[in-house]
């Protein structure tokens, strides 16, 4: 048994189960820890498979920028609140796991038919030979600025776009009052309007 | 046989200026309101000029070079068979152009007058041009489809005009009647004219009329019966007489032109024109027509005995005469049987005309027990009206002496014996209806419904009946027994008719004379002289029950109302409340019914949640990946 | 490089990608959902990793920056929205909003 495989498998078993441990979870603090858990895994997952700078992004990014805003708005909007976990739509439960079970079949087997088709070896001494040479980074930057470029500036007008949406979203709007009127001063601050 | 110059469009003109008036009149009718009168009596006038002049031309021709085929378009066309808008201007149709366009001038002039009270003034003249425009298409038709077109034509406006008081419900009824009878009798016509292009392959005169002989003597007495069948039903002959004396209740001029003079004589014509066909069946065909026509004029002329109401006299007196036609046509005296045609049409429409003088002068009276002495009050119809009762009662030297003996000589001479004593009763039944009509209308002593003013008729009605009353005296002696001018005209179409001459034609004739004074005298004595009353109801108890089935016309519309009207009716009502409601309705209701529930059903998808919505894009999904697996074969 | 063969990544990608959608159609909290369709997107990039490895070149990592680009606006936007909607109503339960049903 090499380390390899031992470490896949404990990267499988933390990643799966922490994925299905959210289904259970009441609190939605304990689902976006365990989703944390899950991103981790596959950071892990990622290393395994010589993308060492996507796994450092997807650490840095998802599971330390995304998800600490996630938890940010649960605190907000009540941290200790309890989500039911009842299902008052008929037929909702069997369907969904019905039809799951059914996508599960045809990925699993997708997954497993494909692999044999063509790919085999070749890819993986590509990618190391990339990541020992130029290295990572470097051949990730090649692509990146290279073939994807357009794309790339396109995604960063997608982030403006974004952070000025939720400016305005979030926006508050104030109501002028003469000065000196207290009672106005404290009711300046009205409704959140869009 | 190429036409002389000009004729295309005289015969288009013919037809042509009565049916453009008509459109015209029917549209712009009301805003010129008296004008039209003029207007559409004018067209009718154009259109017997034309018939005039294309006479005249066709005289300077030889007489065996007397027909023409005027082709107008190319209408039908359909694999081998043709049937082409054409006229065919012979001695024939040139005769039934012009008694049509001039007594409808005359009749239309009558109008002007007649109907100057009414409402409806111009659509009066555009049907009256209209029906003109459509007769006139019947006679010059070379094919039978064009024929049949004009046939149905003088049908519909024979409907418009019965009905033309449509407010009445009495009018409405007898245009519907007759409206429906024709059509059993166009049915009848089509089964024919099918026949015929079945077994003939062309509808043209010329082409049906050679052919007739490879037909074959069944096909061609079926389908010649057939085409007689719709006969029946336009010149009112047994079995489908029963709407002609209810369609008296259309406006007198109506009366006179339709069905005196034009309309009903259409099935006479195409007996006439299609005679070879009537002939290759060997003799049962023309027997058919011959006794029909004999049988018919004998039962409507006793109907007529015992009418009062002076118009129906008139209209079973038309029934009569016109089953003498019939009685010419079928022993083959064709010539003949159109001479009593024209001379028909001329006596006839004077009575009527003269009629509706009466009628007009006694503000819409027509029970001849009400009327009296009108002849002192009323000189000018009085006189005319005396001149066409002569006439048709066969009295020397008018009209209808030459034509109705002509009738008796050729079935004499054909040795249809029983047939020629048929006629000969019924000629002395007609002396005796006619002149009882006469009698009490015009001779004795005055008398008018309460309250009415007497007078003569206006002078556009004598315009009309002046002229009528002329050629009803004068106009036998266009074919006078020896120089025979009109048969003579109409040979190379109808070949010559069989008559006796020398003694035995003098005899025959003296016969029809004596009967027709006999019953003349006959109606002096019950009508005319003191002590009438009583002589009548002495006769009358020699057998009431015939007196009084005679006066409800022999019970033949109670008759055809229980078996055919009747079950017509009930499986109308069927058709309307059961099938219609149930089953069409149903029909219809139950598709919306379907596609309510179904939607009522179905629209439970959308129950707002939006985690089915997303249940349902899984499942969008599952399919369209198992789908591409299909495809990939994987 | 590890050893193990690149179809026990794709199977793990897949169940992953699975729960994820179990996971939004069961859950009824907002956040909850959201952080389901999160667990959604992290499959599909160990999709394009994977395949980047089967491929031999890393035109799949670069995909996957683009999806955590998109997925951190998508955040972002959508937590907002859910915050202004949460004080609005005072529930974050997906299916009081169902106005829109037959």
């Amino acid at each position: 048994m090499s380390l390899d495989i031992v470490v896949f498998g404990a990267m499988f078993v933390v990643t799966l189960g922490a994925a299905l441990a959210m289904l259970f979870a009441h609190n939605a603090v304990h689902v976006a820890l365990l989703l944390v858990l899950s991103q981790v895994g596959l950071a892990v997952a990622f290393l395994l498979q010589g993308a060492f700078f996507v796994a450092a992004v997807q650490i840095i990014i998802y599971a330390g920028a995304i998800m600490v805003l996630f938890l940010f708005v649960i605190m907000l909007l009540g941290v200790d609140r309890r989500e039911a976990l009842d299902e008052p739509l008929r037929g909702q439960r069997p369907l969904a796991l019905g039809l799951g079970a059914l996508l599960t079949a045809q990925v699993l087997y997708v997954a497993w038919q494909g692999v044999d088709l063509a790919f085999a070896d070749g890819g993986e001494t590509a990618i190391q030979e990339i990541n020992s040479d130029p290295g990572n980074v470097l051949g990730l930057a090649r692509v990146l600025f290279g073939r994807y470029v357009l794309p790339f500036e396109i995604t960063s007008v997608l982030l403006i776009v974004a952070v000025v949406g939720v400016m305005v979203l979030a926006r508050r709007i104030y109501s002028v009052a003469p000065a000196g009127d207290a009672e106005a001063e404290r009711s300046e601050v009205e409704e959140v309007a869009v | 046989m190429s036409a002389p110059s000009g004729f295309a469009f005289l015969a288009a003109a013919v037809v042509g200026v009565p049916l453009a008036s008509a459109v015209l009149l029917m549209f712009f009718g009301k805003r010129v309101g008296k004008v039209s009168a003029f207007v559409a009596s004018g067209a009718i006038g154009l259109s017997f000029l034309s018939g005039l002049i294309m006479f005249f031309r066709m005289l300077g021709e030889p007489g065996e070079e007397r027909s023409f085929v005027i082709k107008l378009f190319d209408w039908i066309s359909v694999g081998d068979f043709q049937a082409n808008a054409e006229f065919l201007v012979d001695p024939l149709s040139i005769v039934m152009v012009l008694v049509v366009s001039g007594v409808g001038a005359l009749i239309h002039v009558y109008s002007i007058g007649y109907m100057e009270q009414d409402d409806r003034y111009a659509r009066f003249f555009a049907y009256l041009n209209l029906f003109c425009a459509a007769m006139l298409i019947l006679v010059l038709a070379d094919n039978l489809v064009l024929l049949f077109v004009g046939w149905e034509g003088v049908g519909l406006c024979s409907y418009l005009l019965i009905g033309f008081w449509f407010e009445r419900e009495a009018a409405a009824a007898a245009a519907k009647k007759a409206f429906i009878v024709n059509r059993i009798g166009d049915f009848s016509f089509l089964l024919g004219i099918f026949l015929i292009a079945d077994e003939i392959g062309s509808l043209s005169v010329s082409e049906i009329n050679a052919g007739a002989a490879t037909m074959g003597a069944t096909l061609a007495t079926i389908g010649a019966l057939l085409l007689f069948g719709g006969a029946t039903g336009k010149s009112a002959q047994i079995p489908l007489y029963v709407w002609l004396p209810d369609a008296m209740e259309g406006p007198t001029p109506v009366s006179a032109l339709i069905h005196a003079a034009t309309m009903v004589t259409a099935g006479v014509y195409v007996v006439v024109r299609f005679s070879p066909l009537f002939e290759a069946g060997g003799a049962t065909a023309l027997t058919v027509v011959a006794w029909i026509g004999a049988l018919t004029a004998l039962w409507a002329a006793l109907m007529a005995a015992f009418e009062y109401d002076i118009k129906r006299v008139l209209a079973y007196s038309t029934i009569s005469q016109l089953g003498y036609m019939f009685i010419a046509s079928g022993v083959a005296g064709y010539s003949i049987g159109i001479f009593h045609l024209v001379t028909h049409a001329f006596f006839k429409a004077l009575m009527f005309l003269g009629a509706g003088a009466v009628m007009h002068a006694l503000a819409g009276e027509t029970d001849m027990r009400k009327m009296g002495g009108l002849r002192k009050a009323m000189p000018v119809v009085g006189f005319t009206f005396a001149a066409g009762w002569l006439a048709i009662s066969g009295i020397f030297p008018f009209a209808g002496f030459w034509s109705k003996d002509a009738i008796l000589a050729v079935a004499w001479e054909d040795g249809q014996y029983a047939l020629w004593a048929l006629g000969l009763l019924t000629a002395a039944l007609t002396a005796f209806y006619m002149s009882r009509m006469y009698f009490r209308v015009f001779e004795g002593d005055l008398k008018v419904p309460d309250g009415v003013h007497v007078h003569d008729a206006p002078m556009t009605m004598a315009a009309a009946l002046v002229p009528l009353g002329v050629l009803s005296v004068v106009g036998g002696f266009i074919n006078l027994p020896g120089v025979l001018t009109f048969e003579h005209f109409l040979e190379p179409v109808l070949g010559e008719p069989e008559v006796p001459h020398g003694l035995m034609a003098w005899v025959l004739a003296f016969e029809a004379l004596a009967v027709a004074l006999a019953g003349i005298l006959v109606a002096r004595a019950l009508y005319l002289r003191a002590g009438g009353a009583a002589r009548r109801e002495r006769l009358a108890a020699v057998a009431p029950w015939f007196v009084t089935a005679a006066r409800d016309k022999f019970y033949v519309d109670r008759f055809y109302g229980r078996t055919i009207v009747a079950p017509g009716k009930a499986f109308a009502r069927f058709c309307a409340s059961t099938f219609d409601t149930r089953v069409v309705d149903g029909l219809v209701n139950g598709v919306a019914w379907v596609i309510g529930s179904s939607s009522r059903t179905g629209r439970h998808v959308q129950t707002g949640y939006v985690r089915n919505y997303a249940v349902a894009l899984l499942l969008g999904v599952v399919v369209i990946v198992s789908f591409m697996f299909l495809r990939v074969a994987v | 490089m590890t050893e193990v063969p690149p179809g026990y990544f794709l199977a793990l990608a897949g169940l992953l990608f699975t729960v994820g959608v179990v996971g939004v159609l069961v859950r009824r909290n907002a956040i909850v959902i959201f952080m389901f369709i999160e667990l959604m997107l992290n499959a599909v990039n160990l999709f394009f990793v994977t395949f980047a490895r089967m491929q031999g070149n890393l035109e799949g990592q670069v995909l996957v920056f683009f999806v955590l680009v998109v997925a951190a606006a998508e955040v972002v936007v959508g937590l907002a929205l859910i915050l202004l909607i949460a004080r609005r109503r005072a529930s974050l339960d997906v299916d009081n909003v169902r106005l829109l049903k037959w």
